[in-house]
C-alpha cells in the first residue's frame, strides 16, 4: 500500500506544480491546496500504515498505528489552512485593487521602475 | 609605544581640523596643520644615526592579539627613509596648499582632513612589519586618496578619476590581500620580518608563485605600472599640492617600498626577478613615449612620474638577481637596489617641485594647457629656475642628482646584459637597450615640459589671467625642493651613508648584515671613459636632435589607433560590460515573471534531488514491510486522482473548486481509512471552510482565461511537474524502502495514560507532549486572522499613496 500512496503523492505533487505554474491567481491557490494535500498523505505514508486500531486508548488493544505523524499533519493542517485563508484574501484584494488576476500582468506597478 | 602612536599623530590631528576651521577664520587652516609634519620629520630624524648604523627599532601596540593583528612600528632604513619622505615632503605641501588654497574659497577642513588621514595611512604602510595592517593602512591610502581626487566633487572630472584611481587600486589592494593571506597561511606568522627569515623554505610552497604574483599586482596597481598606469593621469583632475604629494612622492610609491620590502622573501624566485624588472621596464619605455604626447602639464609629469616608477621598479627587479649570484657584493648587481633607493629620493625631489611648478603656472595663468604658454621666463624668472632644475635634473643631466641616478641605472642595466642565467644572455641584452631609448624620450619630454612653458613667445591674448610671479610663500616649497636636487649632487655620498645605504640592507639582507658593507661610492666622475658615460652623451644628442624636430615627428602619436587605448578598454569594462552587459545578463533570467522563478527553483530542486539520489545511489524499492493493498483504498485512489485531474483541467473555476473539495474530502476519508480519527475530523471541517471561502472569493475573482497560453509552453510546464511528482514519488520509495530505526512511538503508547493522564494519543502529544508546536501554531491562525483583517479594512488611498513615495 505504501509503495501505491507513494505514486499517489506524487501525482498530487505532479498536479500540484503544473497548477502552480499557471497565470491564474486562483488557480495557484488551488496547487497549493493540492500541494499540501500530497504533503500531508506523504507524511502519512512515510508514518508506515502498521498497526490496525487508531491510536486511542482502548482495553486489549496493543496495535496502535504511529501517532507521531499523525499529530505532526493535524498542526500542518492548520497552518496550511491559515495561510490558505491569508492567500486567498490577499488575492481577492490583489484583484480589487489590480483589476486583474493575471500573474504575467503582476509585474511592478507605475511607483516601481 | 610612542613610536606607534606617531602613526596616527596626524589622524588624530585631523580630528581638531574642522574645529580650528570653523573657529579661526582669519588664520588658514593649513598653518595648523603644519605642525604635525613638522613634528613627525624632526622625530624621525632621531632616528637618523641609530639606523644609519644598520639599527632597527621596533615598537608594537596589540590591536586583536588572539588573530596576531597588532599595530607595530618597524624602522629600519627603508621604512625610515619612507617616514622621512612622507613627513618631510608632507610639511612642504602643506607649507605649498597654503597658498595655493584660497582659505576664502575651500572647504580647507576637508582637504586638510583627507590630507592627514592619508599621511597617516602612509606612514602606518610603511612602517608595519604586520602585513594585515599594512593592508588596513594600504586601502586606507587609496580611501584618501580617493577623497582627495575627488576634492572639488562638483566636477565630472574629478568624480571620474576618482572612481578611476579607486577601482583599479582598490583591486590591486585586494589581490595582494589574498597574497598576504596566502603568505601567512606558509609562514603560519603575518609578521613580515618572520618571514624573511624562512624564506627559502616558504619558496618550496605550491602556493608562493601564487601570492608573489598576487602582492606583486598590488604593488603595481598601486604604483601605476603597465598596464594599470591609467589611472594616475586621470588622478591630475586633484589639487596640485595632491597630486605632488600623492601621486609624485609618496603613494605611488607605496608599490615600490612594497617590492622593496618583499624581495628578501621573493628574490628567489626567477618570477620575480621577470615580472618586477619586466614590467618595470616595459613601464619606463611606455610613460616615457607618451609623455611627449601630452599638452596638459599636469599630464607630462603625470606619465613621466609612471616612467620614472617603472624605473625604479626595474631596478628593484635587477636587484633581486643578486640573490642568485656567488659572492654578489663583489659585482655590479649590488648597484640595483642601491640606484633604486637613490633614485627614489632624487624623483621625490624634483619631481615634487615640478608639480609645484605646474601648480604655479596654473595658479597664476589660468591655464595648464602647454599650447597656450610659452615666453614665462621673463615674467616668472623663479619658478623657471625651479623648472630648469627639475627637468634637467630628470633628465638626467649633471649637475643635478637626476644625473647620478641614471648613470647608476645605466650600469645596473648594461650589468643585466652580461648577466647568463634565466634565459638572460638572449633578453637581456635588451635591458640596456629599452633603457637608453626611454631615458633619450625621458630627455625629450623634460626639455618639453620646460622649454615649451618658459621659453618662446609669450601668447597673452590666450590666457586667461595675466601672469605674475608667484607668491613668495609658494616657492619656498619648490625652491628648497630644487636645493635639494642641487645638493644632492654635490654630496650624495652624504645621502648615501645616511638613508641609502641602510634601505639596500633592508632590501638585500641576503648580501649584507651592515650598511659599512656596502661598499659603493657614488661619484659624479668615475675618471674615465665608461660605456654609461658614453650613453649618457648619446642621449643628450640624440634627445636634443629630436626635440629640435618635434614639431616634424610629433604626427607619430595620431598613428595610434584611439580605439585601442587601455584607458578604451578601461571604459568598455567599467562602463560598457558592468553596466550595460551585466545588466542585459541580469535582465535575461530576471524577467520579473513569478512563474519563471518558480520554474527555475523546481527545476533546480528536480535536478539537485534526482541527481543526488542516482549519484549516491540511492535509490531502492523494497516491498518488505509494506502493508496490503485493499479494494477500497484502491477505489478511493481513483477517486482521488479523477478529483485531481478534474481540478487541473477544469474549464470554469467553479468545478475547479468544487473538485478540489473532493479531493479534500477524499484525502480525509484516507485519514479515516488509515486510522487517524483526528486527522479525518479536522480535515473535514477545514476542507468545508476552504471551499467556502474559496466559493467567497469565487464571487469576485474573474473568471479564468479562455485561452490560458500557448501549447508550446505548456509543454515545458508539464515537463517541469512531471519531473516534481517523479522525484516525489522517487524519495518516498527509497525512505519507505530503507528504514533504518525503529519509531520513537511506543514511549508515547507506553506512558500515554501514566505520565499525561489520557487516553487519545494524539491529543496528548499535541497538548502535552509537543505543546509548544501547537502553541505557535494558534499563533500562526491568529496572525493570518490579523493580516486578512487588515488587509480588508486598511487601505490607503492612491492619493495617500503617492504622498508617501514623495
Amino acid at each position: 500500500m505504501e509503495i501505491i500512496m507513494a505514486f499517489v503523492c506524487g501525482f498530487l505533487f505532479m498536479a500540484a506544480i503544473y497548477l502552480i505554474l499557471s497565470r491564474s491567481l486562483l488557480r495557484i491557490i488551488i496547487g497549493t491546496g493540492l500541494l499540501s494535500h500530497g504533503a500531508h498523505l506523504l507524511i502519512l505514508t512515510m508514518g508506515s500504515f502498521k498497526g490496525s486500531a487508531p491510536p486511542v486508548l482502548t482495553d486489549g488493544v496493543t496495535d496502535y498505528v504511529d501517532p507521531i505523524p499523525q499529530a505532526l499533519i493535524l498542526t500542518a493542517i492548520v497552518i496550511s489552512f491559515g495561510v490558505t485563508a491569508f492567500f486567498l484574501v490577499l488575492a481577492y484584494r490583489a484583484y480589487q485593487e489590480l483589476k486583474t488576476d493575471d500573474m504575467t500582468l503582476m509585474k511592478g506597478s507605475e511607483d516601481h521602475e | 609605544m610612542f613610536q606607534v602612536l606617531c602613526i596616527f599623530i596626524p589622524i588624530l590631528a585631523a580630528l581638531f581640523m574642522p574645529f580650528f576651521y570653523k573657529k579661526v577664520r582669519s588664520i588658514h587652516t593649513g598653518w595648523f596643520v603644519l605642525i604635525v609634519p613638522l613634528f613627525l620629520v624632526t622625530f624621525y630624524a632621531t632616528f637618523v644615526p641609530l639606523i644609519s648604523k644598520g639599527e632597527t627599532e621596533i615598537a608594537q601596540l596589540d590591536w586583536i592579539p588572539s588573530l596576531g593583528i597588532s599595530f607595530v612600528s618597524y624602522l629600519d632604513g627603508l621604512s625610515l627613509l619612507f617616514s622621512l619622505l612622507i613627513s618631510g615632503i608632507g610639511a612642504l605641501v602643506v607649507l605649498y596648499s597654503i597658498y595655493y588654497l584660497d582659505r576664502t574659497v575651500e572647504q580647507l577642513h576637508n582637504f586638510y582632513i583627507y590630507l592627514l588621514m592619508f599621511m597617516s595611512a602612509m606612514l602606518g604602510v610603511v612602517q608595519s612589519d604586520n602585513m594585515i595592517t599594512l593592508y588596513l593602512f594600504w586601502e586606507l591610502t587609496s580611501i584618501s586618496s580617493f577623497l582627495l581626487i575627488g576634492y572639488w566633487f562638483n566636477r565630472d572630472k574629478s568624480r571620474f578619476g576618482a572612481l578611476k584611481s579607486t577601482l583599479i587600486t582598490v583591486g590591486g589592494g585586494m589581490m595582494m590581500l589574498g597574497g598576504f593571506v596566502l603568505l601567512s597561511i606558509m609562514g603560519e606568522t603575518f609578521s613580515i620580518r618572520e618571514l624573511i627569515e624562512q624564506a627559502p623554505q616558504l619558496a618550496t610552497n605550491d602556493t608562493f608563485v601564487i601570492a608573489l604574483i598576487l602582492i606583486l599586482l598590488g604593488a603595481f596597481t598601486k604604483s601605476a605600472q603597465f598596464p594599470f598606469y591609467i589611472w594616475l593621469p586621470d588622478a591630475m583632475e586633484a589639487p596640485t599640492p595632491v597630486s605632488a604629494y600623492l601621486h609624485s612622492a609618496t603613494m605611488v610609491k607605496a608599490g615600490i617600498y612594497l617590492v622593496a620590502r618583499f624581495t628578501p622573501i621573493f628574490a628567489l624566485s626567477e618570477v620575480w626577478v621577470w615580472l618586477v624588472a619586466g614590467i618595470g621596464l616595459l613601464t619606463l619605455f611606455w610613460g616615457s613615449f607618451f609623455a611627449v604626447k601630452q599638452t596638459d602639464l599636469k599630464g607630462i609629469l603625470a606619465f613621466s612620474t609612471v616612467s620614472q616608477l617603472g624605473l625604479i621598479m626595474s631596478l628593484l627587479g635587477v636587484s633581486a638577481i643578486a640573490y642568485h649570484v656567488n659572492g654578489a657584493q663583489d659585482t655590479v648587481f649590488k648597484y640595483a637596489a642601491f640606484a633604486a633607493i637613490f633614485h627614489l629620493i632624487n624623483h621625490a625631489t624634483f619631481k615634487g617641485s615640478l608639480f609645484m611648478i605646474a601648480g604655479i603656472v596654473d595658479h597664476e595663468t589660468g591655464t595648464r594647457d602647454i599650447r597656450k604658454l610659452g615666453g614665462l621666463m621673463g615674467l616668472m624668472p623663479i619658478s623657471f629656475t625651479v623648472a630648469l632644475i627639475g627637468s634637467f635634473s630628470m633628465a638626467g643631466l649633471p649637475p643635478f642628482n637626476g644625473f647620478l641616478s641614471k648613470e647608476m641605472f645605466l650600469t645596473a642595466m648594461l650589468s643585466v646584459a652580461q648577466f647568463d642565467l634565466f634565459n638572460f644572455t638572449t633578453w637581456g641584452v635588451l635591458f640596456p637597450i629599452i633603457a637608453w631609448v626611454a631615458s633619450v624620450f625621458t630627455f625629450i619630454y623634460s626639455f618639453y615640459f620646460v622649454f615649451r612653458t618658459f621659453t618662446g613667445k609669450i601668447k597673452l591674448e590666450e590666457l586667461p589671467k595675466k601672469p605674475h610671479e608667484a607668491p613668495m610663500g609658494m616657492l619656498i616649497s619648490p625652491v628648497i625642493l630644487a636645493s635639494l636636487v642641487v645638493a644632492i649632487f654635490f654630496i650624495p655620498n652624504l645621502i648615501a651613508d645616511t638613508f641609502v645605504k641602510p634601505a639596500v640592507v633592508a632590501i638585500q639582507p641576503f648580501l649584507y648584515t651592515n650598511p659599512e658593507q656596502v661598499d659603493i661610492h657614488v661619484a659624479a666622475w668615475h675618471g674615465g671613459i665608461t660605456p654609461e658615460l658614453l650613453m649618457t652623451i648619446g642621449i643628450i644628442i640624440l634627445g636634443a636632435i629630436l626635440f629640435m624636430t618635434l614639431a616634424k615627428w610629433q604626427k607619430v602619436y595620431e598613428a595610434f589607433p584611439a580605439k585601442l587605448t587601455l584607458n578604451n578598454l578601461y571604459d568598455f569594462i567599467v562602463y560598457e560590460f558592468s553596466d550595460k552587459w551585466m545588466n542585459r545578463f541580469s535582465k535575461l533570467y530576471m524577467t520579473g515573471s513569478i512563474r519563471g522563478y518558480l520554474t527555475y527553483m523546481f527545476t533546480g530542486i528536480a535536478i539537485i534531488v534526482i541527481g543526488t539520489l542516482f549519484i549516491k545511489d540511492g535509490f531502492k524499492v523494497s516491498f518488505i514491510g509494506a502493508s496490503p493493498i485493499r479494494l477500497s483504498q484502491v477505489l478511493l485512489i481513483l477517486v482521488l486522482v479523477i478529483g485531481t485531474v478534474t481540478t487541473v483541467f477544469a474549464k470554469s473555476r467553479i468545478t475547479s473548486i468544487i473538485a478540489l473539495g473532493a479531493v479534500g474530502y477524499t484525502v480525509s476519508l484516507f485519514f479515516v481509512m488509515f486510522n487517524a480519527p483526528d486527522l479525518a475530523l479536522t480535515q473535514l471541517v477545514i476542507e468545508t471552510i476552504s471551499v467556502a471561502l474559496f466559493l467567497l472569493a469565487f464571487y469576485h475573482l474573474p473568471k479564468f482565461q479562455k485561452v490560458e497560453e500557448r501549447t508550446r509552453f505548456r509543454f515545458g510546464r508539464a515537463f517541469v511537474s512531471i519531473a516534481v511528482g517523479v522525484m516525489v514519488t522517487l524519495v518516498a520509495l527509497s525512505a519507505h524502502s530503507q528504514k533504518y530505526i525503529e519509531s520513537i512511538a511506543q514511549y508515547y503508547k507506553d506512558t500515554v495514560y501514566t505520565l499525561a493522564g489520557g487516553g487519545n494519543i494524539v491529543n496528548v502529544i499535541l497538548v502535552d507532549y509537543r505543546g509548544f508546536d501547537t502553541l505557535f501554531e494558534i499563533t500562526v491562525l491568529a496572525i493570518a486572522g490579523m493580516a486578512i483583517y487588515g488587509m480588508i479594512k486598511l487601505r490607503m488611498s492612491r492619493k495617500e499613496k503617492n504622498y508617501e513615495n514623495k
